[in-house]
């Protein structure tokens, strides 16, 4: 089983802390690899936040290759953290050449357009890098490309892997890190399968099996959207059904919860904006999910939220202190990552719950699908 | 040896040549006569034998042998009375004194076009090889990665669309605070939720009363006791006038076909409608006999079905093979789409049903840039009919599985499979699995399957199947009296007793599909299109399917 850990803080924390959370978390052999993503940068990213950074593994010559596109492109560099990789990596860390995470300068053409138009280029670019790297067989993987967000993949015992990056020396701080503690054990190991999966600024990653992925994956690729590639992991169409139902149809967040686990009819009636969601049940039938899955996941605003399939449910549990809040897979890990919290106010969702905590963590919102009413847990 | 010419029975054939050879047992038989009464080909006949016995009648035991003159059961040669095997005789025989045996080295194929006419008959393929929906298994089971579903217990929802769903960059929502609304009253198209498999069309006419009512009886049943929203469709010749103006129409799929038969009584009777039909199926083409209108033989032409048609009584009704007025899809079908749904206030999912072929890409293409077009139904060659030719029925039409295939996996490439419902049909539950059919046709990307030749062989007992067994839908006489519109024949069957089969046929069905979903683990929307579930053995079948090969 995957261990999820993800922290929100209004201060700026170091993922080591959700690596640690992963290692309390672990059993058994699941703890075969790590998968990180930062958002809202502090330490030298801090003033950086709207220049988009590329987070990719590479190997020497696609290196050099993805420097050559950058600059053809327009990008310039504004700065660059490479890990201290530390001389002696635990035995089951995988070694690459290069990692590279680096923020760079929009080109000129770009620079005073709308949000929008930036984030459709932002995709484009990082499309056309994974194409490269992918035409000569994985000289360059490149995992997100956005303002404020860093990601950092690798095969290895998470805890392993936290060491090996330096991250328990130098650190990127940030206040929501995302950690995922496996590779996907079930296929071959890739790193394009290893959750967090990030697309235009949302990012998901998920506990389970999706059995109802090849009929969402065909629905999702038919969409006409670049972005919808990949497909590695039966995971990956829960960051792209976020994408697509807030960047495409313009769904406010807690709806996500509707798309993938709608209603029965019956059930809609108690809900004000049935007429909508009867519509939307048909016309979104394809996207709908059957578990067993948790899926944690980011919305552009940072905004994150924890939400269960409607019938298995897989472990996963809400909770911390005003400023601190965990989204974890096992109250053991929340333990670690915040262990003087009020543990009465922990929440594990259910079947109709779909739990948000916003920026600056003050609160926990669990939203009732049933009735559309919302339960406001305010933190100490 | 004799000259071939002083053979006087040269010219006829012999039982060896006749499909069936009827097994009379002389000890057994009483002579009741019941069997020559029932027969409804007249194949056997009383007849008179000359027989050595060996008596003894005296007081003490003297065995002498005697030449009697005895009465018995004959099978006669003629190839127009030939047995067709339906086992009638055997069915009403009080000693099991007879039974007819299908003749494998039979000459029937060649002898069978007497006067330059060529055979026709009911009933489906005369194929009974392994169709390839019967070869697909379900094989993704959920096995520790992730828990399989009780189906006993977990909720499931086995129901499906009919009708056009909006793609959701189409819906009329806007946000509203916190919430979506619906935006205005822009025209939505109808949809219906029914169960995935329906009954396809087969017409009052086609049908004797009795099961035409023991049918739709079953249906409502469903519907309203068992909350299985089974929908049937009326075939061509539309309905009896009640039933046009009942609460129950709402089960109903009405037919429009190339002869308009029982339209006129339908538009009638639309000002008394108490509800809306379920939907109008146009039928382009028919997966048994593709290229070939309906046909309802003079024989079964009797007042009360020329009434509900609107024509003269025993006349042949003949359908023409396509629709008059079809000139162009992009326009005449369009119209004819626009005007059925016109007629119902657009209210009513409008959609064709075409034979499997292999031009069916072409028909969906153009339908799916029609917006008013509700779903598409192909029926694939393993099709059932009350009259064809024989050459259509075996020789024309193309296997449902891989035209299904070909056309989702045409909408997954322009993003409307959950836009366009497709309907597959044709041989689905030919070797009794229906669920199982049903679900891997679903799988391959059906929104549902209908069943025909199924529902009758289940719920009435049709002596059908692919080694020409009866199939004398067409004639009239049928021994059942499923297909026939003769009181004494359709009298056989008690309309209640085949509700009661159509219920637990579908009750049964949807216990099955849950048995298949819930170790797939899905039980929250019907698996369209996961064809990750289905494999088969055969390499070119998986790579034509686009599914796994698994042996
Ligand atoms: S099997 Fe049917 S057709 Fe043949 S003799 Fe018996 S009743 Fe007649
Ligand atoms: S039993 Fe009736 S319906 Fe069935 S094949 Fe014979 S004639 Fe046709």
């Amino acid at each position: 089983m995957c261990r999820l850990a993800a922290i929100i803080s209004n201060e700026y924390f170091s993922p080591m802390e959700n690596i640690l959370a992963l290692e309390t978390m672990k059993e058994g052999h699941d703890g075969s690899g790590l998968g990180l993503i930062l958002r809202d940068l502090g330490g030298e990213f801090e003033d950086l936040k709207e220049f988009p950074v590329l987070s990719a593994i590479t190997t020497e010559k696609g290196f050099y290759d993805l420097d050559q596109f950058m600059v053809s492109r327009g990008f310039r560099t504004k700065h660059m953290w490479e890990p201290e990789l530390s001389p002696n990596p635990g035995p089951t860390v995988e070694r690459h050449d290069r990692y590279i995470v680096k923020a760079f300068e929009y080109p000129d053409h770009i620079r005073d357009k709308p949000f929008e138009e930036k984030a459709e280029f932002l995709l484009r670019t990082r499309l056309e890098i994974r194409a490269m790297g992918e035409r000569d067989g994985g000289s360059i993987r490149v995992f997100s490309f956005w303002p404020d967000v860093v990601t950092l993949k690798a095969v290895g015992d998470p805890l392993e892997v936290g060491e090996f990056f330096g991250l328990d020396k130098k650190p990127i701080p940030a206040r929501v890190v995302f950690a995922q503690g496996r590779q996907n054990t079930n296929y071959a190991i890739n790193l394009y399968a290893c959750h967090p999966f990030f697309i235009q600024g949302v990012f998901t990653m998920t506990n389970g099996e999706n059995t109802a992925f090849v009929p969402i994956r065909e629905y999702l690729t038919s969409r006409g959207e670049p972005g919808y590639v990949g497909y590695n992991s039966d995971s990956e169409v829960f960051a792209h059904i976020l994408h697509f139902m807030r960047y495409r149809l313009g769904y406010p967040l807690p709806y996500y919860k509707d798309v993938i686990t709608p209603l029965k009819d019956e059930e809609m009636e108690g809900r004000p904006d049935a007429d909508a969601l009867r519509l939307m049940k048909r016309s979104l039938r394809m996207l709908t999910i059957d578990g067993p899955n948790c899926v944690i996941g980011c919305d552009r605003d940072g905004t994150v939220f924890m939400v269960q399939d409607a019938k298995k449910l897989r472990p996963g549990v809400v909770g911390g202190v005003r400023g601190r809040v965990g989204l974890m897979s096992e109250v053991c890990g929340l333990t670690a990552a915040v262990p003087d919290r009020d543990t009465e106010k922990d929440v594990f969702p259910m079947k109709y719950d779909f739990v948000a905590v916003r920026p600056g963590a003050e609160e926990i919102e669990t939203w009732n699908q049933l009735d559309g009413s919302t339960t406001t847990i305010s933190l100490a | 040896m004799e000259s071939v010419g002083r053979l006087d029975h040269n010219h006829q054939l012999s039982l060896n040549d006749l499909p069936y050879i009827v097994r009379w047992e002389d000890p057994r038989c009483t002579r009741c006569g019941r069997c020559t009464a029932v027969c409804p080909v007249r194949a056997i006949e009383p007849g008179v034998f000359e027989k050595r016995l060996v008596e003894s009648t005296g007081p003490i035991p003297l065995p002498t042998t005697v030449r009697k003159v005895v009465s018995g059961v004959r099978q006669v040669t003629d190839i127009r009375r030939r047995c067709i095997g339906c086992a009638t005789c055997r069915l009403v025989c009080p000693n099991d004194a007879i039974r007819p045996e299908f003749n494998p080295a039979n000459k029937f194929n060649w002898h069978i076009n007497q006067e330059g006419e060529p055979y026709k008959r009911g009933g489906r393929r005369n194929d009974p090889g392994v169709s390839t929906l019967d070869q697909l298994k379900f094989t993704r089971i959920s096995m520790l990665t992730d828990p399989a579903l009780d189906a006993g217990r977990h909720e499931f929802r086995v129901r499906t669309y009919l009708g056009r769903n909006l793609p959701p960059e189409q819906l009329p929502l806007r946000v509203e605070g916190d919430s979506l609304v619906k935006d205005g009253t822009p025209f939505i198209p109808p949809v219906r939720e029914i169960f995935p498999i329906r009954i396809g069309g087969m017409s009052v006419g086609a049908l004797s009363p009795h099961m035409w009512e023991g049918l739709a009886m079953g249906v409502a049943y469903l519907n309203e006791v068992e909350r299985i929203p089974v929908v049937m469709c009326t075939g061509e010749g539309g309905m009896p006038p009640r039933l046009l103006k009942s609460p129950f129409l709402k089960y109903f799929i009405l037919q429009i076909a190339s002869g308009y038969f029982g339209w006129d009584e339908i538009i009638h009777a639309v000002p008394e409608m108490q509800c809306d039909p379920a939907a109008i199926e146009i039928k382009y083409g028919q997966g048994a006999k593709p290229g070939d209108g309906g046909l309802l033989m003079a024989a079964k032409v009797l007042k009360h079905i020329a009434r509900i048609r609107g024509v003269p009584e025993y006349v042949d009704l003949a359908s023409p093979p396509t629709h008059q007025t079809k000139y162009s899809i992009e326009e005449a079908v369009a119209k004819m789409i626009t005007s059925m749904s016109m007629l119902f206030g657009f209210r009513v999912p409008v959609y064709p049903k075409i034979s499997g072929t292999k031009t069916a890409l072409a028909v969906l293409n153009n339908l799916a840039r029609n917006p008013f077009a509700a779903a598409l139904t192909i029926d694939g060659e393993d099709g059932g009919t009350g009259a064809a030719y024989t050459v259509s029925l075996d020789k024309m039409g193309h296997p449902i599985a891989s035209n299904l295939r070909e056309c989702y996996l045409n909408l997954v490439k322009i993003g409307k499979q959950n836009e366009l419902p497709l309907f597959a049909a044709g041989g689905v539950g030919k070797s009794g699995n229906l669920a199982a059919n049903a679900a891997a046709l679903i799988m391959l990307g059906a929104s549902g399957a209908d069943c025909g030749k199924y529902i009758m062989q289940a719920a009435a007992g049709c002596l059908g199947d692919e080694r020409n067994r009866c199939n004398i839908c067409n004639t009239g006489k049928c021994p059942r009296g499923i297909t026939t519109q003769d009181p004494k024949l359709y009298r056989r069957l008690d309309p209640d007793k085949v509700a009661e089969r159509v219920v637990d046929v579908f009750v049964a069905a949807d216990k099955e599909l849950r048995k298949i979903f819930a170790p797939m683990g899905r039980s929250t929307e019907l698996p369209i299109g996961m064809s990750d579930g289905l494999s088969v053995a055969d390499k070119a079948v998986a790579d034509r399917l686009q599914i796994a090969y698994a042996c």
